[in-house]
């Protein structure tokens, strides 16, 4: 994986330490803004080095679109987990399965395979344990399919549809 | 009343009734797995809820729309860092020797490491 210039990876560092920053502040005052624009400058100028590896590319509109849409789908199954999770705690007879299993991913960059780690977290009864290279084992709280290839069509594939594009 | 207000004092209510069930969760899970998994993933969408509903709601009852961008950034940190957390915990759960529930029907992870510790042996001679 090639790394983008010095210059495109600490200016999209400074675009979004002012984005953060004008979230913050919650105001369109020219004094804040100017402040916060020098602000992001110095530390965008001390921290790009661990920020970013691809730079302003990062900001191509397919991939903005693609994270975009990605927000209320992953919302969406955040929500049937936790009810799928009241459920399994209400239940007076507690119906769980648990295992640790093991998937793959088609994913190459590290950020998606971030990405992916915390949407498996965060979705209906899983939870990741360790990622080795494109492994990943995860604890399910209810196993229905032990294989490689079935853990890997129930649990990463859902959301790898948007990962490959956002993070490619 | 708002829309506002409605929708806010719902999305408290939704995170708050969310925040028991975690809990109720810690209790009632056998062990440290599933427990990681009840609390994190309905702790963080509590905490979604009650924060961003907060936000919503004091557009109608402080009149101020600077409380929303506020809270919609603590949540994005929050659902970032959240899940993360728990990933470290329950590693370091596994790597210091906890066992599964001994009605765990598969644990993958061990024959990985086993099968990774016996490649190195036969490395070194």
């Amino acid at each position: 994986m090639g790394e983008a210039s010095k210059i495109s990876r600490y200016l999209y560092t400074v675009i979004v330490l002012f984005i953060i920053w004008m979230f913050l502040t919650s105001s369109l005052d020219p004094q804040e803004l100017e402040i916060g624009l020098i602000l992001s400058l110095i530390v965008g100028a001390l921290t790009y080095e661990v920020f970013t590896e691809k730079g302003l590319a990062n900001l191509h509109p397919k991939r903005v679109a693609y994270a975009i849409a990605y927000i209320p789908y992953f919302i969406w199954a955040m929500i049937m987990a936790n009810l799928d999770v009241a459920y399994r705690v209400l239940h007076p007879k507690r119906p769980i399965n648990p295992g640790i299993v093991e998937a793959k991913t088609v994913l190459k960059n590290d950020l998606g395979k971030l990405a992916l780690a915390n949407s498996i977290t965060l979705t209906p009864g899983t939870i990741t344990l360790d990622v080795k290279e494109d492994r990943y084992f995860i604890h399910w709280i209810d196993v229905t399919d032990e294989s490689v290839e079935g853990a890997s069509k129930a649990i990463t594939e859902p959301f790898e549809k948007f990962l490959k594009v956002i993070f490619p | 009343m708002s829309a506002a207000a409605i929708i806010g004092e719902f999305l408290v209510l939704f995170g708050a009734i969310f925040y028991v069930l975690s809990s109720l969760g810690l209790i009632r899970m056998p062990d440290v797995y599933n427990r990681m998994q009840t609390a994190t993933k309905s702790a963080t969408l509590g905490s979604l809820g009650v924060i961003v509903g907060v936000g919503i709601w004091a557009i109608s009852n402080v009149n101020s729309y600077a409380w929303l961008p506020k809270t919609i950034v603590i949540a994005v940190f929050l659902l970032l860092t959240n899940p993360i957390s728990a990933h470290a915990l329950i590693r370091a759960a596994y790597k210091s020797g906890i066992p599964l529930w001994e009605r765990s029907v598969v644990d993958k992870y061990k024959e990985a490491l086993e099968r990774e510790g016996k490649e190195m042996k036969e490395g070194e001679q």
